[in-house]
Order: C-alpha cells, then sequence, then structure tokens
C-alpha cells in the first residue's frame, strides 16, 4: 500500500506571500502540514513540507495543477511528490 | 522530518538538472496462444490480445510519472518472437503480421512494440526465415515495429549463414527507408545472447521463458553519475568506483519502487528492473561525458576500454545490491548517435569503430547506432557482426548490432533521425573484404565454455 503523504518543495525566488498562497491552496484541499523546513540556499527561496492527503476524496492530479499553477504566479517552482520516492532512494 | 531535506533537494535536481529517469516501462506479452494456420485470424488474435492486455498501461504509467514526479520517457510492448508464434501461419511473407502489431500499438499508445523477432543461434526453421525475409519491408512499412534476430550464443555458437543473410537483409533495410537516412536499421538489432526479459528497444522481445503478461522497467541516468562523479575533488579510481555505486544504488531502488507500483496497479507481475545508463542527445546525459569525467581527454583514447569496465562492473554492483530484480542487460550502454558526447569524439577523431569494438568487450551491449557509408558492402556488415557476435559468444554476455548504412552518405556526412535517436556521423569501415570468409557459411562451433554440464 501507497502511502498518502507528499512531500511538497517549493523553489524559486524569495517574495513575500510565498507561504501564505502556497498554504491557502494546501488548505483548500483539505491538505495537512506534518512538517515543514524552509531555508535560503544560495539566495533561493528553499521550502520543503511534508503533508498529509484526505485518504478518500483526495483529488491528487487536480491539486498538483493547482499548486505548479499558483507556483508559476509566484514564480517559483512547485513539486508535488508522493514521499515513497524520496524514502526508497534514501532509505533501506 | 523522517527525510533530510538534503536528499530531498537532491532527488529533485537529479530529475530537473541531470536528467533522471524511468527510460521505459515494457510490458511483456505472450502471444503463444494466439497461433492459427489462416494468418488473417492469426493477426486478428495477435491485435486482440496485446490491445486488451496494454488497455491501461499508458494511462497507469502516467498516473504515477505525476504521483512520483519522475518522467516515465517511454511505454512499451515485447512480445513472443513472432517466428515462433506465426509458424503454423499458411503464407509466405509475415508483413501483415508487422503492420497488425504497428496498429495495436499506435491503439495502445505506446512508444515502441518489439517482438518482430526470431531466434536462428543454432539453425533457422521455415518460420524463421519468412519472417527474417520479412524484416526489410515490415520496418519499411511501420512506425513502431522493432525486430531483432539472435544469430549465436554462447552455447550454440555462431550461425554463420544466418550472420550472412543479416548483412543483406540490413542493406535492403537501409534501402527501402533511403528516404529517410535508412531509419528503419535503427529498429533492427542482431544479438548473441539475446535477453529473454530486456525492455530496452531495439532489443525488446517476450521470452519463451517468460510469464503469460509482465512487467519490466528499464532505468537510465548517466547524467546523474555524470554529475556525482564531476563533484568530487581529484578522486582516485577506487573512489570513483565507490561514487558510480552507490549513484547505481539509488537510481535502481527508485526504479524497483516505480515498477513495482505500476505492475501493482495493472494486476500484472513485476518482471525485473533494468538499470542500463542509456544515454540520451541531451548535454551532460552521456556516457562519454562519464568516462571523460574519469579523466580521459576525449571518449576514445586509450583507457577508455579501462574507464568502462570500471564503470559497467560498478553499475551492475550497486543495482544488484539494490533489487533482487535486476536483469535484462543491466550496465553502460554506447550508443554513437544518442550521445552527444560520443559524437564530438567521433567528429574530433578520437573514437573509431575498432575502439568501439574493444569497449564492447567490457560493457552491456554492443555497437549500437552506429552509421556507416551507404555503400559498405553488405559481406562487411556481416563481417563486423561476426565479430561482435564472437566477443559475445566467447565472454558468454550479450552483445548486438545496430547499424546503419545509410544509403548516399559517406564519411565526412552525418544522418539525423531526431528524438532520443539522435545523430550520427558516418563512421569509416575498413577497405579491405571479408567476402570469402563470410560466404563460406556453416556454423562457428560453440567455444569450450559452452561445455559447462
Amino acid at each position: 500500500m501507497t502511502s498518502s503523504r507528499f512531500i511538497i518543495t517549493v523553489i524559486g525566488s524569495d517574495r513575500v506571500g510565498i507561504v501564505a498562497r502556497i498554504t491557502t491552496v494546501m488548505a483548500n484541499f483539505n491538505v495537512n502540514i506534518v512538517d515543514i523546513s524552509q531555508t535560503i540556499m544560495d539566495g533561493i527561496f528553499t521550502m520543503i513540507m511534508l503533508a498529509e492527503a484526505p485518504e478518500e476524496t483526495f483529488d491528487h492530479a487536480a491539486f498538483q495543477a493547482t499548486m505548479a499553477s499558483e507556483g508559476k504566479e509566484l514564480g517559483v517552482e512547485v513539486k508535488v511528490q508522493q514521499e515513497d520516492v524520496f524514502r526508497f532512494m534514501h532509505r533501506i | 522530518m523522517l527525510i533530510n531535506p538534503n536528499e530531498i533537494l537532491e532527488t529533485i535536481r537529479m530529475v530537473k538538472m541531470e536528467h533522471l529517469d524511468i527510460r521505459t516501462v515494457t510490458m511483456g506479452i505472450s502471444l503463444r496462444d494466439c497461433s492459427h494456420p489462416d494468418i488473417d485470424i492469426f493477426n486478428e488474435n495477435i491485435y486482440e490480445k496485446i490491445t486488451v492486455n496494454a488497455k491501461d498501461l499508458v494511462r497507469t504509467t502516467e498516473e504515477i510519472q505525476n504521483l512520483y514526479g519522475i518522467p516515465i520517457i517511454n511505454k512499451r510492448i515485447s512480445v513472443t518472437p513472432i517466428a515462433i508464434v506465426a509458424e503454423s501461419c499458411k503464407t509466405s511473407d509475415f508483413v501483415s503480421v508487422a503492420r497488425t502489431m504497428d496498429k495495436a500499438a499506435k491503439e495502445a499508445g505506446v512508444d515502441f512494440i518489439g517482438g518482430f523477432s526470431a531466434l536462428v543461434h543454432k539453425g533457422a526453421t521455415k518460420g524463421d526465415l519468412k519472417l527474417i525475409n520479412s524484416i526489410p519491408e515490415a520496418l519499411a512499412s511501420t512506425e513502431k515495429v522493432c525486430s531483432s534476430v539472435n544469430v549465436a550464443t554462447t552455447k550454440a555458437g555462431i550461425n554463420m549463414d544466418a550472420v550472412g543473410m543479416m548483412g543483406d537483409v540490413i542493406k535492403k533495410t537501409a534501402r527501402l527507408t533511403a528516404d529517410r537516412d535508412g531509419i528503419g536499421c535503427a529498429k533492427l538489432v542482431v544479438f548473441a545472447n539475446a535477453p529473454e526479459d530486456n525492455p530496452f528497444m531495439a532489443g525488446a522481445f517476450h521470452g519463451i521463458g517468460e510469464p503469460e503478461c509482465v512487467i519490466n522497467v528499464g532505468v537510465s541516468g548517466p547524467g546523474v553519475v555524470n554529475a556525482a562523479l564531476r563533484e568530487l575533488e581529484n578522486p582516485n579510481l577506487t573512489e570513483i568506483s565507490e561514487t558510480i555505486k552507490k549513484t547505481a544504488f539509488k537510481i535502481t531502488r527508485m526504479g524497483e519502487m516505480v515498477g513495482r507500483e505500476v505492475s501493482r496497479r495493472l494486476g500484472v507481475e513485476f518482471g525485473i528492473l533494468d538499470l542500463s545508463l542509456a544515454p540520451t542527445p541531451e548535454i551532460g546525459d552521456s556516457v562519454a561525458a562519464i568516462l571523460e569525467a574519469m579523466g580521459l581527454e576525449r571518449c576514445g583514447t586509450h583507457g577508455t576500454t579501462a574507464a568502462l569496465a570500471l564503470l559497467n562492473d560498478a553499475v551492475k554492483k550497486g543495482g544488484a545490491m539494490a533489487s533482487s530484480s535486476v536483469g535484462g542487460l543491466s550496465g553502460a550502454f554506447i550508443p554513437v548517435s544518442e550521445d552527444a558526447g560520443m559524437i564530438e569524439a567521433v567528429n574530433v577523431g578520437a573514437l573509431s569503430l575498432e575502439k568501439l569494438e574493444a569497449m564492447t568487450c567490457v560493457c552491456s551491449v554492443g555497437l549500437d547506432m552506429i552509421a556507416v557509408p551507404g555503400d559498405t558492402p553488405a559481406c562487411t556488415l556481416s563481417a563486423i557482426i561476426a565479430d561482435e557476435m564472437a566477443i559475445g559468444m566467447i565472454n558468454k554476455k550479450t552483445t548486438a548490432v545496430r547499424i546503419i548504412p545509410a544509403p548516399g552518405k559517406k564519411v565526412g556526412d552525418s544522418v539525423e533521425f531526431g528524438g532520443l535517436l539522435g545523430m550520427a556521423p558516418i563512421m569509416p569501415v575498413s577497405k579491405f573484404s571479408s567476402e570469402t570468409f563470410v560466404k563460406r557459411g556453416g556454423r562457428i562451433p560453440a567455444p569450450i565454455q559452452s561445455l559447462t554440464n
């Protein structure tokens, strides 16, 4: 069984309101933030969130598309990827 | 957070900057229950079997691609060698079968379908001969069909009659696709020790020891290995090997996860994971670049074979530790036209056909996507094949030849195939004849290595 948790990464140049707008989209889709970390690396804004989606009604494709288009408006790149991909690659 | 942010960013960098991808998800489908003496009924049977089994393949792989954010470049189908399943058809040729496969592949939405194949390493049946004779027209009149012929194994030796035939088949295929620089030949592979579960084209077919339906996955990532090596500061070769191994491990883990999820969702058995460093024409996504990162001025210079041996072995070791299902070819591919570094090496005179042949002794395949002058005689092509088959036979490994005698082209020209097939500079072949040797025919007996029982 696959996990219902996602890693959301937001990468781009820093500006006011990135966190607010991204988390609003997440709230609209009823996606809960389990963990969040944010740094500025080489002047590039990097936010990584571990998020959990509701099991039953969650529309992954629509969430992904909305997050990507929100990112585009903000001038940052937003990726929503299932947690397993990172777990498998880096953990035995 | 369970996963370290640096690890997350590493994975994202691999995909975004270093072209890490799942190169192919290939569904193997057995056609053994489709045989029928009436070729029209046979064609209906295989169309039905392929399209029913593969109906959800493309949609499911696309869902997985989106879920994990890892690109899956190709979706493909491989089938039981047609020479076997069409053997009983009362017909003079199998071109209509290739057209049916093409139609089924288009219906399923896949990129390629492999298995227009024959296994003739010890001898050819009537069906095998019909298939081999049908190859030129089959490849010229279809888009997605790939063909392969196994002419040698370590156990059986080399069928030199078949090797002789394949020179002519390649020439004819080039001629029939002359308007597109002989692209038909890019879909035709001549094998020694062909693997039955290889997901990569043009050589994929669904072997006779395989189950009813299976998912095989091919993962790639020369760009990732290249980038990892270039980050090392003045490493020695042991450290280089260690880094390649670790990188291969990570790539393989990801491929295995994706493969298992695709097969789970489709309800189809998971077969193998093939970790092969398959280059693309993208800058940096190059096996030549990896060899150059090890310290060679140009791929093809002295030391290249040693560097490639290190690379191929480290890739296998990393892959074998990461998955219990590693199979297929699993190693490094060296297709000239598909690798920007190889093309450059040929253009500056660093890489020759002879050096490529030596390199195939230590990597996972053979002379791949090599363009030679259009006037190269068929028996010279056969002799090139014979050399490569001998390497495979003696070293108990797969070797293959995918060579394009580009019509009307000569050394100094190049051919452009586009997409993943890339661009190939025309490479010179020996001007001395091999005709008498090739025309002797018969069989090169199985080597002493075959007597293992």
